[in-house]
């Protein structure tokens, strides 16, 4: 691991302005929170920042859930674990519960915070092997995964220069309720950005992955209170537990008085270069009933454009039988409720 | 950079290089070797260490950074009595080459606490993070769930006061 200064933050102003001082100094500075990715790009040499800014200090100010006016709103640095076990999430808002209680292990859910999750980088090993070419970490240097094992990544937004997945589940799962990142800049302004704009398609800068301006920080993530009927995540991987999504769905469903979809949402998770929101497929199956031919046109149209190779071909009709999945268990569960 | 930490009931202040991570402070600078580094990225569990009885992976945590008091293996017996989790881990022969068992008692020990060993489905589920090359499984889970039998709600929530 390449030498770095560590800073304690003593706020969020002051963790913010640090930054936002540094880059003055063409200095690479980055924030460090449970650091379960941080510290795993660091020993790798894929982040080799100058100076690691520690917010754990401000946990306490910032690791909060309540409901607002404008919603549930979630601070930065709750832990995945402290959310998925809050009250308000499990009876609201159970695809966040299911998207947290499905990723990674309890050991890395006790220390990792909602907002670093949602900056999860790609698990490509491509990407996390330093000797291989890799236009996200070494911009112009090539896409090594499209000559090689592409299994595991994207089918969805991938460009010529990237094929790389977004790996996370929670912000699949937010994606779908509508959410929104609060954010301070270190000019001292804020600003709300919904989580399906915090994330970059790859195009021909797949080095720049998200939305955020240099320094920015995610300080609560705000889900709107919208009355679903039934919201529900299904991920589907190589092992039953402790592993990415090769496939994620998540789905919000509200039925109307006849059992007909009234609104619907769906977000894929594991087969796209960010968070995939399936506007096509939800406009398709607003006002319809869910019958076998309705749930597979609404399950083809969520990978239109999709491109794959003889690695990710089954992807196709995976991530497909994972949507459907999805919208029977939360047509059933909106059903009972 | 300086740090005071209680490991173990005991008061420790170092002079720490940022990069040291929790696992290497414990191992190399405090010869408390019972944590094992297993894949040292976050994907085995051996490094598994409580800070303020939650279990994490010592690994991916920078010393500097630890904000609580850490236990380890060494901290769990009582009075040189193994604790109960150790004891059923014995009794179901709950490991083969022993490598992965450190992290595995403390995962165990916290999993209980958890409140997330109720049936061998969520054992095997709350217990994922911690790998055994040997696979053990069957027997690691054994020992959890007649640990579970064994112990009233009350005598676990004794445990975890003390």
């Amino acid at each position: 691991m390449k030498p770095f200064v560590l800073e304690q933050a003593s706020s969020v102003t002051d963790a913010v302005s640090q930054v936002g001082e540094a880059a003055t100094r063409s200095q690479t500075t980055v924030y460090c929170a449970g650091g379960t990715t941080m510290i795993d790009l660091m020993k790798l040499g894929i982040a080799e920042p100058n100076t690691v800014i520690d917010l754990l200090a401000l946990k306490p100010e910032l690791d909060q859930i309540r409901m607002t006016d404008a919603g549930l709103e979630i601070d930065a640095l709750a832990t995945m674990a402290e959310v998925a076990a809050h009250p308000l999430i499990n009876t609201h808002f159970q695809a966040v519960a299911d998207s947290l209680n499905l990723a990674a292990s309890a050991q890395i859910r006790n220390a990792a915070t909602v907002g670093g999750n949602l900056l999860q980088r790609t698990r490509c090993a491509y990407f996390r092997d330093g000797h291989e070419s890799c236009n996200k970490r070494k911009p112009g240097s090539g896409c090594a995964a499209q000559q090689g094992d592409s299994r595991g990544l994207a089918i969805l937004g991938t460009s010529k220069a990237c094929i790389a997945n977004y790996p996370g589940d929670f912000a699949v799962a937010l994606v779908s309720l509508d959410a929104s990142v609060k954010l301070q800049h270190p000019n001292g302004t804020t600003r709300q950005l919904n989580v399906s704009n915090l994330h970059r398609l790859p195009e021909d800068q797949p080095d720049q992955e998200t939305n955020l301006a240099p320094g920015e920080l995610i300080t609560s993530i705000l889900i709107p209170d919208m009355p679903w009927q039934a919201s529900r995540y299904v991920k589907v991987r190589d092992r039953t537990s402790y592993a990415f999504a090769l496939a994620s769905v998540a789905v919000a469903l509200n039925l109307d008085a006849r059992g007909h979809i009234q609104d619907v949402r769906l977000a894929l998770g594991g087969l796209a270069s960010k968070p995939w929101h399936c506007h096509n497929a939800e406009e398709y199956l607003k006002g319809k009933a869910l019958n076998d031919v309705n749930v597979l046109e609404a399950a083809q149209l969520c990978f239109h454009g999709a491109k794959v190779d003889e690695h990710r071909a089954f992807k196709l009709e995976l991530g497909q039988r994972t949507v459907i999945r999805g919208l029977v268990e939360a047509y059933r569960h909106a059903q009972a409720a | 950079m300086k740090k005071t930490f209680v490991i173990n009931q005991t008061e420790h202040t170092l002079e720490l290089d940022p990069r040291m991570t929790l696992l290497d402070l414990l191992r190399e600078d405090l010869n408390l070797i019972g944590t094992r580094k297993g894949c040292d990225f976050g994907h085995c569990g051996a490094c598994t260490v409580h800070i303020d009885g939650k279990r994490v992976l010592s690994c991916l945590k920078l010393a500097a950074t630890v904000d609580g008091e850490v236990t380890t293996i060494e901290g769990i017996s009582q009075d040189s009595h193994l604790h109960p989790m150790q004891e059923a881990f014995l009794v179901h022969d709950g490991y083969q080459c022993g490598y992965c068992t450190s992290g595995q008692i403390m995962s165990a020990i916290a999993c209980v606490n958890e409140g997330k060993a109720t049936t061998r489905e969520d054992i095997k589920e709350a217990m994922s993070g911690n790998l055994c090359r040997c696979s053990a499984y069957t027997n690691i889970v054994a020992a959890i769930e007649s640990y579970c039998n064994n112990h009233t709600d009350k005598q676990v929530a004794e445990q975890v006061a003390s």
